[in-house]
């Protein structure tokens, strides 16, 4: 596992100096009485400022759980943390709960699934708003009202003055998520981590919600971190895609290699999921067979070999270590696997 | 609402009609003759029908006139009476809630942030004996203490000897009114262990109700999404987890106002203190028919009062409900 991780970092620096370096970053909770599971093991990946990067997997691969350790947003108790998150030269892992609150929210902010719940039931959207830079600019409330009413039109929240002093059940699921949105850049964060944004919307509202996020990180020259199990949202809008299985990281490519060449089997199947517009409505697409129930240990095999079609014997008794292939225009593209899908294929 | 109030005043007089004995029996006293019960009976009009009964009273109720008491304080009008008490038991009533809000609130929240904790064990238990314990068992045993044996408090009564001008009669606000510090400090003393006792009921209920709130309250994707904005702790505490959290708080506020009433009763017999629940365990007692109607009334009339107050600071803390 070190071994990997440390040729990962080498291969992964680049000549520019990345915003974040996400190094061997593991998550175990312990609960007594239970086996300690690792939610995360041992991912490194790379962040460079205005960069939008990917994280994809199924549900339950570690995707919240690695967002969250980064922002230091996981539960007090009940789990341990190791590896760095290096921000700017600083280890936020390191830092005391108080220095990484001053950090979040002003550095690094995070928009999550549920905009509903996501917002405060009883707080005004203004309020909302303002109590972010009133943390950390130092402004009154009066002087944050009109930049937040400035901020909600930057989203595309129509007539922003009278939805300030509305309560988040007075908007709907878009605007909802137009807010939390205007909330988390409200500082202009160099970083912004989107744990499935819109996973919670309706069809026609993701497409604008993502169409939001991309033009606003563009504009503002903010690095992004998109979390989805659906590569579809990865493609318009991601500059490398890091493919989570089991709490690792299985592949890594540059957008269009990742489309054009999977070499992962578990990839490829995530590929061949996102719906066509010529598939038939509601047509429920899972063409990769199983569940993450039926995972190996990591520890002496691909977790992913029972749900695998090119699995070999070597599967099932040694891990596959993420390993540098060829390929790769801009990004290196990094493998774990035993029998990977040719590249022809 | 009219409505329901009209009903219970049926159901209250047929029912009180229906028990054995009477104010008749209770005012004639130990030596008593049929003739002289007859007499008294008829005075107070009790040989009418009942129906007869009850709308000479429901005409007379609708201009306060209750009639006379027959066993709290015979001869004096119930209302006179009952205005007389009100204060007392209504300076009681606050401070035992203000007692049970300000211990129960912030000991909630403390027990549900350190949950587990030595604290959350201390004061989950000690909230659990203030319902398992009846009220007359803590009250004695304050009394017994705290008074008797300390002599920190003054055991009964609302006031002591004390040169003291009445205005409203709400006797602590009448010191602070008239300036007589040393008034309005003896009455507070004399509130205090009454007010402590009275406190242990609601305490347990808000306490236990903060705490679950809270708990519940914690575990919200609004309070993640604060905590992901780098909000200061006492802004994510106030703004948005006690904000959510007072909900079922309030409600359960509004409920513990009419077990307020009951736990009065034994209360204020047990530390002599003159105001409705004493009121109310002697009519019952003394079979003072008229006393026990107007209680009863005032204590439903409060409910619904409570309820409406408890609707209204409902929608002014949930926009959901003031929109809907
Ligand atoms: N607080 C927690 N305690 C125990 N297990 C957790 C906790 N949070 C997440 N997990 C587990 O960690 C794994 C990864 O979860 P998560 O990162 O939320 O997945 P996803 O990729 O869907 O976001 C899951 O198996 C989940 O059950
Ligand atoms: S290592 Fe084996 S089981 Fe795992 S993905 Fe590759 S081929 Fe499949
Ligand atoms: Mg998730």
């Amino acid at each position: 596992m070190t071994a990997t991780t440390t040729r990962t970092s080498r291969d992964a620096r680049t000549s520019r100096e990345p915003l974040l370096q996400v190094r061997d970053l593991s998550v175990t909770f312990r609960r007594s009485g239970e086996e300690p599971f690792h939610a995360v093991s041992g991912v490194s990946f790379d962040v460079q400022p205005g960069q939008t990067v990917g994280l994809v997997g199924e549900s339950g691969c570690g995707k919240s759980v690695t967002s969250l350790a980064i922002m230091g947003l996981l539960p007090k108790r009940g789990n341990t943390v190791t590896g760095e998150a290096v921000f700017e030269g600083t280890d936020l892992l390191k830092l005391s709960p108080k220095q990484m609150r001053d950090r979040r929210g002003r550095d690094v902010a995070m928009i999550f699934q549920d905009p509903l719940s996501s917002l405060n039931p009883v707080v005004p959207i203004g309020r909302q708003v303002t109590e972010v830079m009133e943390r950390h600019q130092g402004l009154s409330r009066k002087e944050a009202e009109p930049k937040a009413r400035e901020l909600l039109d930057k989203v595309g929240i129509p007539d922003p003055s009278r939805r300030l002093k509305e309560y988040p059940h007075q908007l709907s699921g878009g605007m909802r998520q137009r807010a939390l949105i205007a909330m988390a850049l409200a500082c202009a964060p160099r970083l912004l981590i989107a744990d499935e944004p819109t996973t919670a919307l309706d069809v026609t509202i993701q497409a604008q919600i993502l169409t939001l996020l991309k033009d606003l990180v563009q504009d503002s020259d903010t690095a992004l971190i998109m979390i989805t199990h659906d590569l579809g949202v990865v493609a318009g809008l991601c500059d490398e895609v890091n493919v989570l299985y089991g709490g690792r990281i299985v592949e890594r490519a540059d957008r269009h290699d990742l489309f054009a060449r999977p070499r992962h089997p578990y990839t490829h199947g995530l590929l061949a999921s996102i719906p066509r517009l010529d598939s038939a409505r509601g047509e429920r697409l899972n063409p990769v067979p199983g569940s993450v129930a039926d995972n190996l240990p990591w520890d002496h095999a691909c977790a992913f070999a029972p749900r695998c079609s090119n699995a070999v014997e070597a599967c099932r008794t040694t891990q596959p270590e993420l390993e540098r292939i060829e390929g790769g225009v801009e990004t290196p593209r990094l493998l774990r696997c035993h029998n990977p899908i040719s590249e022809e294929a | 609402m009219v409505g329901v109030m009209l009903l219970l005043s049926l159901l209250l007089f047929v029912w009180l009609r229906s028990l054995p004995g009477g104010p008749a029996s209770a005012i004639c006293g130990d030596r008593c003759n049929p003739a002289k019960l007859a007499q008294i009976k008829k005075t107070l009009g009790l040989d009418d029908p009942v129906i007869v009964q009850y709308l000479n009273f429901l005409k007379r109720a609708v201009t306060g006139d209750f009639g006379v008491s027959t066993g709290v304080q015979p001869g004096r009008s119930s209302m006179e009476i009952f205005v007389e008490r009100l204060p007392a038991t209504i300076e009681l009533g606050v401070l035992a809630m203000i007692i049970a809000v300000a211990a129960g609130i912030p000991l909630g929240y403390l027990a549900a942030r350190r949950r587990g904790g030595i604290l959350d064990g201390l004061t989950l238990t000690s909230s659990l004996l203030g319902v398992a314990i009846p009220v007359f068992f803590t009250a004695f045993v304050l009394k017994y203490f705290f008074a008797v044996d300390w002599h920190l408090f003054p055991i009964s009564g609302r006031q002591g000897d004390i040169e003291a001008t009445r205005v409203t009669n709400f006797f602590v606000l009448d010191g602070l009114l008239t300036r007589e510090w040393d008034a309005a400090w003896d009455a507070l003393r004399h509130l205090i262990l009454p007010a402590v006792t009275l406190a242990t009921i609601p305490f347990s209920f808000v306490f236990r109700i903060t705490r679950a709130a809270v708990l519940d309250v914690l575990d919200e994707d609004y309070v993640r999404t604060a905590e992901a904005k780098g909000l200061s702790s006492k802004v994510i505490t106030r703004r948005h987890v006690l904000r959510n959290a007072m909900l079922p708080v309030v409600t359960i506020i509004g409920l513990q106002m009419g077990a307020l009433l009951g736990g009065a009763i034994l209360t204020e017999t047990v530390f002599g203190f003159p105001g409705l629940g004493d009121a109310l365990a002697r009519a019952f007692t003394g079979r003072d028919y008229s006393m026990l109607q107007l209680l009863i009334l005032m204590a439903a009339a409060t409910y619904v009062v409570v309820n409406l107050l408890v609707d209204i600071t409902y929608a002014y803390i949930d926009p959901r409900v003031r929109t809907r």
